[in-house]
């Protein structure tokens, strides 16, 4: 095992983070806060509990994932789209590494800094409301499972990506929708029976679901059954990174 | 075609290959047939340059060997060992100057030369690479980030990447391409020194004389195929010609019937004959020309001989295999 080519892409990607403070860190960090204000104050003072918990701490597990999602999925698409968009990725290449090394790399920093934008979050709530987690050792066996398998995905979106748009098309029309309608303001038991149903097809749902359920002891769909979605999924994820490093695919002629 | 870098080649001392190329070919996705059955066998500790117009393999031959592109068929050892089985002991001992200026513009040298260190499997070592950036003129520039060092020095720090792992065989595609004298200058005397410490230098040109200038063996490629692998040496005196040139008494306005067959050239307003022979003849005809020029009335003040360049045979050799 090359540990110390790890630590090179691992502390090489991390680097970026700090060098880019404001764009990592702090917008997502804003971008929650906007959502406490409007959803958690705004409308949240007309809604005053679901399920027994107030509305404004109900709403923290999903807008946790939704920049846990979106964030794990643009920080390791990028990172290893950038190199190949100028040529750096030459010496990733030619450096004697396999191919789980380099995915220890990016997506370790990626999933690494997309935990730390969810901790961030998590503490950016203590400002706006009060909340407990009843299962912490699960919450954070959700946010690292969830940040890892995600920026799985992102890898992969990055080696598919041959344009700065689609690095952007997989996070703005896809997961940021299925977030949205998956359960992060809301319980799904609030739906219609059958939408209830259709809403079951959103894997985001499991997600957030598990995750809800690490805090508040709640979930929408058995904690087993997420647990098996997100492990599912990242079984998938590691199966296609297998599959494009043994061929090469979009990234070696 | 493949050419067997032994064949008919003047011994240089024990063989102790670093580098063996079998039968390796590739065709790419588009169909395109980069690289043709190609053998070549690189001696340790040599500099051996590898000729070839644009297009004609070059750079998806080192490729190959260094992990980028994936090889079609045959086989490539690196210091005996199989550049697919033994991957990482191959790399670790490789380095690589890519022909495009890559580098990742918001680093500063100081950290993208260290991270290279890192992936290629070496603890960090702070000495090591402060002598390899004071040794390129990069030492005061360790702080400055890339984006804003001119294209000269990011070539050098292009190379102070690939030397940061201490690499014993150095590959440089096309490392002066662009540069202006005084780098070239530079980077020839680095060269030198890499070879003098034991590292074994593999360059790409379609620059000539730096072939010339440099390398200990010439190979030539070209639409895929390794047309020819010699010493320089050997290669300029096997296939050089010479020119001799004579500088004439009084200016010809023709050259008289009698010297038709010696394809003089007439120049500088009638006042120099030149007469292109080869070295390798048994006769060079230089003798009878001088008789014959003679018994012309031709008189001559003054004559010089000029080998002909590597260029020259380069052009050649392509023109054949056109």
């Amino acid at each position: 095992m090359n540990l110390y080519a790890v630590r090179a892409i691992y502390r090489f990607e991390m680097a970026r983070t700090w060098r880019t403070l404001m764009q990592s860190v702090a917008s997502p960090v804003l971008s929650t806060s906007l959502y406490f204000v409007v959803f958690g104050s705004a409308i949240g003072s007309r809604i005053t509990s679901v399920e027994g918990i107030s509305y404004g701490a109900f709403i923290i597990p999903g807008l946790i994932m939704l920049s846990l999602l979106t964030q794990s999925i643009s920080n390791a698409s990028f990172g290893i789209y950038f190199p190949k968009f100028v040529g750096t990725i030459y010496e990733v290449h030619s450096a004697p590494l396999s191919y789980i090394e380099i995915v220890m790399g990016y997506v370790g920093a990626a999933a690494s800094k997309s935990v730390l934008v969810g901790l961030i979050i998590l503490a950016t709530a203590r400002l706006f409301v009060d909340y407990h987690i009843v299962h912490p050792l699960w919450m954070l066996a959700f946010l690292l499972l969830t940040a890892v398998t995600f920026s799985l995905f992102g890898f992969i979106i990055g080696i598919w990506a041959d344009n700065f748009e689609k690095l952007q098309v997989i996070p703005l029309l896809v997961i940021t929708p299925l977030t949205f309608l998956g359960g992060s303001f809301y319980s799904i038991h609030m739906l219609p029976p059958l939408w209830q149903k259709v809403t079951l097809f959103n894997p985001v749902v499991y997600l957030i679901s598990g995750f809800r359920w690490s805090f508040y002891g709640l979930a929408d769909v058995s904690v087993g059954i997420s647990l098996a979605a997100t492990l599912g999924f990242l079984a998938a994820c590691l199966a296609v990174v297998w599959w494009i490093f043994r061929t090469g695919w979009r990234l070696k002629a | 075609m493949s050419v067997d870098r032994e064949a008919g080649h003047a011994p240089m001392g024990p063989a102790d290959p670093v580098l063996v190329v079998r039968a390796l070919d590739k065709t790419y996705a588009s169909g395109f047939h980069a690289l043709k059955n190609i053998d070549l066998t690189v001696r340790r500790g040599e500099i051996f340059a590898l000729l070839g117009p644009n297009g004609a393999g070059k750079t998806t031959l080192i490729s190959i060997i260094c992990g980028i592109v994936n090889p079609g068929g045959g086989s490539i050892e690196v210091d005996g060992h199989d550049v697919v089985r033994d991957f990482r002991t191959t790399r670790s001992i490789i380095g690589l100057v890519p022909q495009e200026l890559t580098t990742d513009a918001f680093e500063t040298v100081w950290n993208t030369v260290s991270f290279s260190r890192g992936l290629f499997g070496k603890p960090a070592n702070p000495a090591h690479i402060e002598q390899v950036l004071k040794d390129l003129s990069l030492w005061d520039k360790r702080n400055n980030r890339i984006l804003t060092l001119s294209g000269g020095m990011k070539r050098r720090v292009m190379i102070a990447k690939a030397l940061s792992h201490e690499p014993r065989v150095l590959f440089l595609d096309e490392p002066t391409a662009g540069v202006d004298v005084e780098l070239r200058r530079d980077m020839w005397a680095m060269v030198r020194r890499l070879r003098a410490g034991g590292v074994t230098i593999i360059l790409t040109t379609h620059y000539i004389d730096e072939a010339e200038e440099m390398a200990d063996r010439v190979g030539v490629i070209n639409k895929g195929e390794l047309i020819l692998v010699e010493d320089k040496a050997v290669l300029m005196h096997k296939l050089g010609k010479k020119q001799l040139t004579l500088q004439l008494q009084q200016p010809l306005d023709a050259l008289p019937g009698a010297l038709a067959a010696y394809a003089l050239e007439l120049g500088a307003n009638g006042t120099e004959l030149t007469y292109t022979y080869d070295t390798q003849a048994q006769r060079t005809g230089i003798t009878s020309l001088l008789r014959d020029l003679g018994q012309a009335g031709i008189g001559f003040r003054d004559l010089s001989t000029r080998q002909n360049s590597l260029e020259q045979i380069f052009v050649d050799l392509v023109r054949k295999g056109a």
